[in-house]
């Protein structure tokens, strides 16, 4: 039962990804490009009401469904990994044009090179799994 | 019937990112794509060869069903509800044509690299390969990629969350004004 509802979750994501055009390369591609507020505006507004959310849940200690905390835990503290590491995405993201929600959606909407993008990603991880005792964090 | 196949102005799609963030929070979850892909590795047997990857994968079992439910919904997306063509700012579409990517405003993606015939010219393929490699790699890197930092960490006030949104667009702002000149 339960995993209908993460179904109907991801098709609402997903239709929410293309419909709002997040999922296309050229709107990233624009984006970098500083040509339209369209992604700033999508990153921003979902940003505005999510931190007023979050906020709203942490003042008033409100669960989860099941009874438990809510996923909300503070993100290790450092520096290196999360600018190389995202000065790296940030390559792939314009390059691709993709990031890792909008890449799913693509393979359902049927342009199959994207097929070589997800593989190569997950190649991506692999490596960085591999690496990841050599690499500062 | 048209305005069914209108794209959807920002101050929709973002309060519904925002909507799906807090849907998978009161679900008990959290909302990060990137995270599918170290589970596709674990699938795939790479805890053999990293510990990064010997977790139990059935945990995470819920976020490959919402990664099938957003490829039904780009399905749904592509074939009913869109005309699939994405109008960006014609100076931005200029430029583009000087890099001979003439499909702005017709299509979704660009055909010169998403059809099926691009994949046969080998600069496509590494542009598609190296840059998914980037997004895998950079992604696990950084802990997280745009639905992990950019919405739900940065919701959360994470100052973490905010030095790889400066990242990411560090990156992208280098590949698209530096590299992209130099590949294009």
């Amino acid at each position: 039962m339960k995993s209908i509802i993460y179904l109907i979750v991801g098709v609402f994501f997903g239709i929410v990804m293309y419909k709002s055009e997040a999922a296309s390369w050229f709107r990233i591609y624009e984006m970098f490009e500083f040509g339209s507020f369209h992604m700033y505006g999508i990153i921003g507004s979902a940003l505005a009401i999510g931190v007023v959310g979050v906020q709203l849940i942490k003042r008033n200690k409100i669960k989860a469904l099941n009874g438990a905390d809510m996923h909300l835990q503070p993100k290790a503290k450092s520096f290196w990994r999360y600018i190389l590491g995202g000065i790296l995405f940030g390559l792939g993201w314009a390059l691709a044009g993709a990031c890792p929600g909008p890449m799913y959606v693509l393979i359902g909407a049927g342009y199959l090179p994207i097929l070589v993008v997800v593989g190569s990603a997950i190649l991506g991880t692999f490596v960085y799994g591999v690496l990841k005792s050599k690499l500062p964090h | 019937m048209n305005w069914i196949y209108e794209p959807w102005p920002w101050y929709i799609s973002g309060p519904l990112i925002a909507l799906t963030m807090f849907i998978l929070l009161f679900l008990g979850k959290n909302f990060g794509m990137s995270s599918n892909l170290r589970t596709a590795c674990t699938i795939g047997g790479a805890g053999k060869v990293a510990d990064f990857f010997k977790f139990d994968w059935k945990t995470q079992r819920w976020n490959l069903i919402v990664v099938v439910g957003a490829i039904i919904g780009g399905f749904l997306a592509n074939n009913y509800l869109s005309n699939n063509s994405v109008n960006i700012n014609d100076d931005v579409a200029q430029t583009l044509q000087t890099y001979g990517i003439e499909s702005a405003d017709d299509a979704y993606l660009p055909e010169e690299l998403f059809s099926a015939e691009a994949l046969s010219d080998p600069k496509v393929l590494a542009i598609l390969i190296i840059g998914g490699f980037l997004v895998g790699f950079g992604a696990r890197y950084a802990g997280g990629c745009t639905s992990g930092h950019a919405i739900s960490g940065l919701s959360n006030l994470q100052l973490p969350s905010l030095i790889s949104m400066i990242g990411f667009f560090i990156g992208g702002l280098v590949m698209i004004h530096l590299i992209f000149p130099l590949i294009f």
